[in-house]
């Protein structure tokens, strides 16, 4: 076992402890900071990868800036746990074996049948430098400029949305 | 397209813009019109005819750099069924530049004048949110009208010629709910209807030619046809000659279909003057004109087209005589003198046609605005009239009678006139000619600009009336006697007719205290009238009949082939010129020198008796068809419904012989054991069943989303199983 | 050398929590973060696959959907808000008007 293979074992099991406890926790703060855990080990992938640029925006972005709007909105609505339900018995033991069918289906069709020829390229020297990310802004100016334009409108107009959505109309209430 | 291609066609690749300018214009204001000033529809409107008239320009400009070559500009796809290929190709060519110029040039300028009139018209009426739709439908019109003049094929001309037709209809009932004097009736609907079925009958004609060119010729597009304009069966030409003169006697208004025109007039009078006389009804002359090669294969379809077109002219001129409203007079004078023009290109001599059609575009359109003005001018003097002396209560009564346009006195064909009639018999009408007089003094800019329509259309030099006229009047008598003397006949009847106008409505004094107090129009009408009675007056310079002029005859020949340059000839000009100089004496004497009082009957009514009042009635021609088409056809209409469809076939066929069968049948058949234990089970058993598993599916859409959810899931799973097993 | 399995199997293994998540959670917020998980074990797949075919396609891909998830969060987030300002709960379960 090299050290490579030990580094993404241990970084594979703390993001899916991260993700369970997240799915398990009973209360919602917990559930966001196991979530920020799993994303900053998701971070830690990218830069495995070879994508320091987009493992520095999951950072800033994804556990930083959503999931901060997350807790914000977790303390405007409290934390209190739900009482127990009687309705859907039958949810809980369906998703659960639906879920695993469809974690072995995905892997097996994207293993055997999606999958590119080749490994994971090793991080070496030339990629976690400045051309790399030079030349993703290259191709994000030129290339895909009208995508990123379209995207700056789409984050304009999500933020007015909200801001819209969450106004108190005049004497509507 | 590529630049050269630009480079060698000029202003082509604007040509669709004819048609896309005033399709911007009317989508403009038929989407924003609502918010709009009545200034800003009207500027809109007019801005996207005269853009037209700029590309018309260009278009004009690109054709004569090119020598009258023929140009197409192929727009899209069109139909493409087995071997027959139509496009939206756009035709520019001297024919068609000549009339998108007075399209769209004659168009703007009642564009304008209709932003004045319009705007008192909607409140005389007391409707003012009609003003913008009345510029859609104008704007829908020059649309149309740039579609029939530049199609590259019969079927794209038709295309516009159906849209100016469905335009004529939308306008003449402008005022649908209301009669020409606003009392509440269904007059100008009728009249709408008369036009667009008067029109069907043509178009009807106008189908089968083209149905016959089709299966003769193959093609619809007009080189293709003209080239091969000899080796079809001389027989198979006259057809579809003969049958196109029937479209155009629709929309020409020629005899015997000329009879909506005259109602026509109870659209608006901006309508009147670009529809119904400058532009719409000389699609037929066009249409002829632009057929030149096929009409010129066949003399006999020809003479008849010359005969049609010079017995209007004459019969119509007649009928103007005897006519008290001041637009029916031009109304009628518009078939006459469309029946000059179709006389004309009937004789093969289209360059005169096309000449008179466009002059009588610029001194038609001027007496149609001209005499709008006038209308109301009356009117506001009766507004004015009506406010200093009635009480309140009256007042509201008059205001609803109040009236701005031409008007019919006698709706006799009209049912539902009835109730309207007799509940405001005495409405005012300011398009009377026996209401008016004086107005020389209260109006003298349209007095002045009236006189120069006049004496342009009774034809003295050297108004443009005059050459274009005598043009035709000297090509009839080199074609044939018979032509050349009901034409000059029907010249002599147009300058008395006019005269008669011109004394009765501006001289002597005022016969109601309406004209009394008759008010100018505002500049907005006025400039341009001054404009087109500028061009009446200059438009002879087109054509000039003397050596190195002929200036329209050079410039048609690249379309319609070499064409025969006529001097100017002494006998034929002096004779119209005096015949015509004599009607006005004629006129004067009558009604000029002792002028008309009030409640006085017509002089000529004196001289003339049973003859006048012939005219007066335009020669019974409505009642004719009334008796031989309307009347029998209701009673077939009646036979058919009555008789035939409901005694014979509900009656006995329905009700006894089927309906018994039945009867019998189910007696026999539908016994209780069959019908109820047998069927009745079967239906029964159905709905429950129905009604079981309706409501077990039902449960399915719980209302929580995490079971639709476990739902999807359920689907991808399935799914991506059903790819790993494949 | 790891081999690009391993980050699918990792993928798939956090995308199904996420989807339990969704399934059995019915706290709101929480399901609202689990679809957050399921987006980056997409994004992960997509920058491992990305990674062997040498393409920068893939990151720039993870890009626009990081952009995309802000604003998703941004809107959805406001509606849960707007959603419990009416109903006094974050249970979806409350939220089953819309039933046959």
């Amino acid at each position: 076992m090299t050290l490579d293979l030990a580094l993404f074992l241990l970084l594979a099991l703390i993001a899916i402890a991260s993700a369970l406890g997240m799915l398990l926790s009973k209360n919602a703060v917990y559930s966001a900071l196991y979530l920020v855990l799993n994303f900053v080990t998701v971070a830690v992938f990218y830069l495995l990868l070879g994508a320091p640029f987009i493992a520095m925006a999951q950072i800033t972005v994804y556990a930083g800036a959503i999931m901060v709007l997350f807790l914000f909105v977790i303390m405007l609505l409290g934390t209190d746990e739900l009482p127990k339900s009687q309705v859907l018995p039958w949810q809980r033991p369906l998703a659960i074996v639906l879920s695993v069918l469809l974690a072995a289906e995905a892997t097996f069709l994207l293993v055997t049948k999606a999958r590119p020829a080749g490994n994971v390229l090793q991080p070496d020297e030339s990629v976690n430098t400045m051309e790399n990310l030079r030349q993703l802004g290259m191709l994000l100016f030129t290339d895909y400029l009208l995508p990123f334009e379209v995207v700056s409108i789409l984050l304009l107009v999500a933020m007015v949305g909200a801001i819209i959505l969450t106004k108190k109309e005049k004497g509507a209430r | 397209m590529h630049l050269s291609e630009t480079a060698n066609t000029g202003f082509l690749f604007l040509a669709p813009w004819l048609v896309f300018f005033p399709v911007i214009g009317l989508l403009i204001n038929g989407i924003f019109g609502g918010r709009l000033s009545e200034r800003m529809v009207g500027a809109v409107a007019s801005l996207a005819s005269g853009a037209a008239f700029v590309v018309s320009l260009l278009l004009f400009v690109t054709v004569s750099g090119s020598h009258g070559e023929a140009m197409r500009w192929h727009l899209a796809e069109w139909i493409h069924i087995g071997e027959l290929s139509l496009d939206w190709t756009f035709r520019v060519d001297s024919l068609s530049t000549t009339m998108m110029l007075v399209v769209s040039g004659v168009g703007t300028l009642i564009h304008i004048y209709a932003i004045g009139y319009m705007h008192e018209d909607v409140r005389f009426k007391s409707d003012p949110g009609r003003f913008r739709r009345f510029f859609v439908f104008l704007n829908l019109f020059i649309a149309a009208m740039m579609i029939l003049v530049s199609g590259d094929s019969y079927l794209m001309l038709f295309v516009g010629w159906e849209g100016v037709g469905l335009c004529s209809f939308l306008l003449i009932g402008f005022w649908y709910e209301m009669d020409t004097l606003a009392r509440p009736s269904w007059a100008n609907s009728d009249a709408a209807k008369k036009a667009f079925i008067a029109n069907r009958v043509g178009d009807f004609g106008f189908l089968i030619a083209g149905f016959l060119m089709f299966f003769a010729f193959g093609s619809f597009q007009f080189d293709a046809v003209f080239a091969k304009a000899h080796e079809v069966p001389h027989e198979m030409i006259i057809a579809i000659t003969l049958f196109m003169l029937i479209g155009v006697a629709g929309k020409s208004a020629q005899i015997p279909l000329y009879v909506w025109l005259p109602d026509a007039m109870a659209g608006p009078t901006p309508v009147s003057a670009l529809i119904h006389a400058a532009t719409m009804v000389t699609a037929g002359v066009y249409l002829i004109t632009r057929s030149a090669p096929l009409y010129s294969v066949v003399h006999e379809a020809q003479n008849i087209v010359a005969l049609v077109g010079a017995i209007t002219a004459l019969f119509a001129a007649t009928i103007a005589v005897g006519q008290y409203d001041i637009k029916k007079v031009l109304a009628y004078s518009t078939i006459s003198q469309l029946g000059f023009m179709v006389a004309a290109v009937g004789m093969g001599a289209y360059v005169a046609g096309m000449f008179h059609l466009v002059t009588h575009a610029f001194f038609k359109a001027l007496l149609f605005l001209s005499a709008g003005s006038v209308i109301l001018g009356v009117e506001r003097g009766h507004h004015h009239a009506a406010h200093a002396h009635a009480s309140p209560l009256s007042q509201r009564e008059r205001a609803r009678a109040r009236e701005s346009k031409g008007k019919k006195k006698e709706e006799r064909h009209d049912a539902h006139d009835d109730h309207a009639s007799a509940e405001h018999h005495e409405a005012f009408d300011p398009g009377d000619m026996r209401n008016m007089g004086g107005l020389r003094k209260t109006m003298p800019v349209t007095f002045w600009l009236y006189m120069i329509g006049t004496i342009a259309l009774a034809g003295l030099p050297p108004f443009a009336g005059f050459w274009s006229k005598d043009e035709i009047l000297l090509d009839a008598s080199h074609h044939s006697q018979t032509i050349y003397w009901l034409l000059t006949v029907a010249a002599f009847f147009t300058a008395f007719y006019m005269g008669r106008q011109i004394w009765m409505v501006f001289f002597g004094e005022a016969r109601h205290e309406a004209a009394a107090h008759a008010e100018e129009s505002p500049k907005v009408m006025t400039v341009p009238l001054m404009i087109l009675a500028a061009l009446s007056i200059l438009g002879g310079a087109l054509n000039l009949p003397f050596e190195g002029f002929h200036n329209l005859g050079h410039w048609l020949e690249y379309t319609i082939g070499e064409v025969e340059a006529l001097g100017l000839d002494m006998q034929v000009a002096g004779v119209s010129t005096v015949l015509a100089l004599i009607a006005i004496l004629i006129s004067w004497l009558l009604y000029g020198r002792n002028p008309m009082k009030q409640g006085q009957v017509d002089p000529l009514k004196k001289g003339l008796g049973p003859i006048f009042t012939g005219m007066e009635n335009k020669w019974y021609v409505d009642e004719l068809y009334h008796a031989i088409i309307v009347t029998p056809f209701n009673k077939i209409s009646y036979f058919l419904a009555d008789v035939i469809d409901w005694r014979f076939w509900h009656d006995w066929f329905h009700e006894k012989v089927i309906a018994g069968t039945y009867n019998w049948i189910s007696f026999i058949g539908l016994n209780e054991y069959a019908d109820q234990k047998g069927i009745d089970a079967i239906a029964n058993g159905l709905g429950v069943w129905t009604q079981n598993f309706s409501a077990t599916l039902r449960k399915v859409q719980n209302g929580f989303v995490r079971s639709y959810a476990l739902s999807v899931l359920l689907g991808v799973v399935l799914i991506l199983g059903y790819l790993v097993l494949k | 050398m790891i081999p690009v399995d391993y980050y699918i199997i990792l993928s798939a293994i956090l995308f199904v929590i996420g989807v339990l998540g969704v399934l059995i959670r019915r706290n709101a917020l929480i399901i609202f973060m689990s679809i957050e998980l399921m987006l980056n074990a997409a994004n992960l797949a997509i920058v491992a696959f990305g990674s062997v075919i040498k393409s920068f396609d893939g990151q720039i891909f993870v890009f626009f959907v990081i952009a995309v998830a802000a604003a998703e969060v941004a809107v959805g987030l406001a509606l849960i808000v707007e959603i419990f300002k009416s109903k006094r709960s974050i249970d979806v379960d409350q939220m089953s008007s819309l039933k046959g």
